[in-house]
């Protein structure tokens, strides 16, 4: 079987599981889940620099970014300045283009706030961004930021952190059928049958953060989210029998005694 | 005794006293903040990180520092 290579934006990728690096109990612990997990890219957040405590690990210190891909994401931002700023802020830190873009919409569910979503994504993509965008699940707006340039399409299965797994499978379907561009499951899985699904669905990635981060064991969940992605694609491209409301025989009948 | 003369600012959001004509390369050198881990943004505007010494620091400026931390 050829190598099989998570393509984004023109650039190559072993792994198709993202990990995000937020809500670990130490840096320690994050590195090593990511070590673990095989993942080439990671999410990270920016934020205001600790200027009391300069003695406070810095994440770059622990996960170098020079042999894991940091996908720098606009948690947080609830309009499409705030987006705009933090990922402008982000490419200077170091010249990062791929971003991950996420205009929240309500604090409660942290929906997408999909017209200001939609918006940053034609702002950015103009200015040499290549953009990842978590969104809705609604093929209509997945289409729409396809055609105003967005990189990837990054569907959530559920309300960020809720672990709730893949609530509309027909929605992430129709998106697969319409779009060539990289269609990665964001937000909401918990377990790692969860992420097989979202495989076996022809998704070409999935993007998980919570659900490492808050096992009671996240090193065997980083194994288990590994194993899950490579089963689910391999699976996928298996090309599944179809199914039958009836049994039939796994042991042939002639010669039967 | 000579007078050192001191400006009023604002560092990520919080007041901070700083010396008179100081760049903002001086300033964040004096921090010791490490200039390959950060962006800076003086008044709203990023800076690009080698023209930091072209940009002296003025009364009530707002600067920020930002650097990565975890995130999902």
């Amino acid at each position: 079987m050829k190598i099989d290579h998570f393509i984004v934006a023109k650039k190559k990728f072993k792994s198709r599981l993202i990990v995000g690096t937020g809500k670990y109990k130490s840096m320690s612990e994050c590195a090593r889940a990511i070590k673990i997990s095989g993942a080439d890219i990671v999410t990270v957040a920016v934020r205001r620099v600790n200027i009391s405590d300069k003695k406070k690990p810095l994440l770059m210190d622990y996960i170098d970014p020079k042999k894991i891909t940091y996908l720098p994401n606009t948690a947080g931002c609830f309009n499409s300045t705030e987006a705009l700023r933090t990922l402008r802020l982000a490419r200077e830190i170091g010249g990062w283009k791929l971003v991950k873009l996420e205009v929240l919409g309500d604090k409660k569910n942290l929906f997408p706030d999909m017209i200001e979503t939609l918006k940053s994504t034609e702002v950015l993509s103009k200015e040499g961004f290549e953009v990842m965008v978590y969104c809705t699940d609604d093929p209509l707006m997945a289409k729409r930021l396809e055609d105003v340039g967005a990189c990837a399409i990054m569907p959530l299965a559920a309300p960020i952190g809720s672990g709730l797994g893949i609530q509309n499978q027909t929605n992430i379907k129709i998106i697969r059928s319409q779009t060539k561009l990289p269609l990665i499951i964001d937000a909401g899985l918990g377990q790692a049958s969860d992420a097989v699904i979202a495989m076996e669905l022809g998704c070409d990635g999935v993007l998980v953060n919570t659900a490492i981060a808050k096992a009671k064991k996240p090193f065997e969940m980083a194994t288990a989210m590994k194993n899950a992605v490579i089963a689910g694609r391999y699976s996928y491209l298996s090309g599944r029998i179809i199914k039958a409301d009836y049994a039939r025989p796994s042991s042939p009948l002639k010669g039967l005694i | 005794m000579k007078k050192i003369n001191k400006i009023k600012i604002k560092l990520n959001g919080k007041i901070s006293m700083v010396s008179n004509n100081l760049t903002l390369l001086d300033y964040i050198k004096k921090l010791k903040i490490p200039l390959n881990k950060v962006a800076v943004e003086l008044n709203y505007e990023i800076i690009d990180k080698n023209k930091l010494n072209n940009f002296i620091i003025k009364k009530n400026d707002k600067i920020e520092i930002v650097h990565f931390i975890g995130g999902g």
